[in-house]
């Protein structure tokens, strides 16, 4: 590529996210799920410090943790489910918002710097979940067919219209919801660490390898664009665990919503 | 762990996977983990924190609840009071009205008693006076008729010479009778 060197330069691709098994002989023990595991175990181990002793007057601890339940109670859940039935569902809103923020987090935090939703496994899962639970309570509060025509008949469509809408909405309520939600939070982990990965090893290449002093100076000036994205990264890790946790929020309210 | 990545050659991209493909172990602990917190969330923290909120919101109750209750005690003592002294100044005036019309009353009892005393010491003088007019009158009479008496006597022994000795021997009889008077009078005080 560049003359003069003496090694080629791969650029960071899909195989950039080939983790090893940490233990050779445990396949299935690698890096993202000693992650999502590391945040589990935060997460139980300061929400239940957080709430063994919860008290009127909050200790610093518990009023940490209150702002953290708090934030997807009432701004996620209540918000988007309504007063009414929020209550239900704020547990598992809770522990699907703070292990997507952990795992999200978890690539800019130093010596982990791995995004555990870049490996799409971890998304689908989160999905699917979401996907069972919106579509459970809207059979349960509806019944099969009675959920069936809240998601695919809106009122006040002529009913000559409904022959086109009930497969586009059937299509976009059922169908499509489960993968945008995880190629979303995949796609954004994903191309995020790719994004810092062909900054930091292209930096780092041109510093050490391309034997030019301008070449040199320019992986300089690389490296600190790649700060820069660092703190870009971390704002749309935090923005993705929101919006997935909020949709989900919304797709339950949308389920259980009575008829307009 | 970027560095570990670098020496992958062309063969390794080759038999990399796509990566929407997933891994079997990873959708596994997905499903763990997510129940694992999600029943964590609704077994310890949300009842620990639900439970604190709604003590709080009863302690802000009660504490609303426990002013209002002194608030309306407080209003109960000032209407009580309010009452009490409008009540009291009502009685004030009463007492003052009262005194009022007493007064009154006892100036015009007063009144009407001097005026039956000044009536009654009136009439008791006049019937003095009378009664010494009439004394006065009844000695007086006796007197006359004695003085005429005497006087008709003297007129007769005289005999009645001449109008100027007639009207001498009255002149006389009236001088002696003043002297004789004041004599008497003399007499009076002397004695």
């Amino acid at each position: 590529m560049i003359a003069g060197v003496s090694t080629e330069f791969i650029p960071p691709g899909p195989q950039s996210f080939e983790t090893p098994p940490i233990f050779s002989g445990v396949e299935w023990f690698t890096k993202p799920v000693l992650v999502a595991m590391l945040s589990v175990i935060v997460i139980v181990w300061f929400f239940y410090g957080a709430s063994r002793k919860a008290a009127i007057v909050p200790s610093k601890l518990q009023f940490a943790g209150e702002l953290g339940y708090n934030f997807v109670r009432n701004s996620i859940a209540r918000d988007a489910i309504g007063s009414r039935e929020y209550m239900k569902y704020v547990p598992y809103l809770c522990g699907l918002f703070f292990f997507i923020l952990f795992n999200n987090v978890a690539a800019t935090i130093p010596l982990i710097q791995f995004p555990t939703f870049s490996h799409i496994g971890w998304a689908y899962v989160a999905a699917i979940m979401s996907w069972v639970i919106y579509n459970a309570v809207g059979i349960k509060k509806h019944g099969a067919w009675g959920y069936f025509k809240h998601q695919t008949m809106p009122a006040g469509v002529p009913l000559w219209l409904m022959p086109l809408m009930i497969p586009i909405e059937f299509i976009s309520n059922i169908l499509v919801r489960p993968v945008s939600l995880s190629l979303r939070l995949f796609a954004n982990m994903f191309a995020g660490h790719i994004l810092l990965l062909v900054f930091v090893l292209g930096g780092e290449y041109m510093i050490l390898h391309s034997g030019s002093i301008a070449i040199g100076g320019v992986g300089i000036i690389t490296l600190l664009m790649a700060l820069a994205i660092a703190g870009l990264e971390l704002f749309v890790q935090c923005i993705q665990a929101y919006i997935f946790v909020v949709l989900t929020a919304q797709y339950i309210g949308s389920a259980i919503a009575d008829d307009h | 762990m970027l560095t570990k990545l670098l020496p992958l050659t062309e063969a390794a991209a080759e038999e990399t996977p796509s990566p929407l493909m997933p891994h079997t172990a990873e959708i596994i602990f997905g499903f763990v983990f997510l129940i694992l917190l999600a029943f964590a969330f609704s077994k310890f923290v949300s009842p620990k924190f639900e439970k604190a909120y709604a003590d709080r919101t009863a302690a802000i109750e009660g504490g609303m609840n426990e002013a209002k209750r002194a608030q309306a005690e407080a209003k109960a003592a000032l209407d009580k009071y309010n009452a009490q002294l409008a009540e009291a100044r009502q009685e004030a005036a009463k007492i003052r009205e009262d005194a009022r019309e007493q007064g009154a009353l006892i100036i015009a009892e007063m009144r009407e008693q001097a005026n039956t005393e000044a009536e009654r010491i009136v009439t008791h003088a006049r019937t003095q006076i009378d009664a010494e007019r009439a004394q006065a009158v009844a000695s007086l009479r006796s007197e006359v008729g004695t003085m005429a008496t005497t006087l008709a006597g003297r007129i007769v022994g005289e005999s009645l010479e001449d109008e100027a000795r007639q009207r001498r021997t009255v002149e006389r009889f009236l001088a002696d009778l003043e002297s004789s008077e004041s004599a008497r009078q003399a007499v009076g005080t002397d004695g």
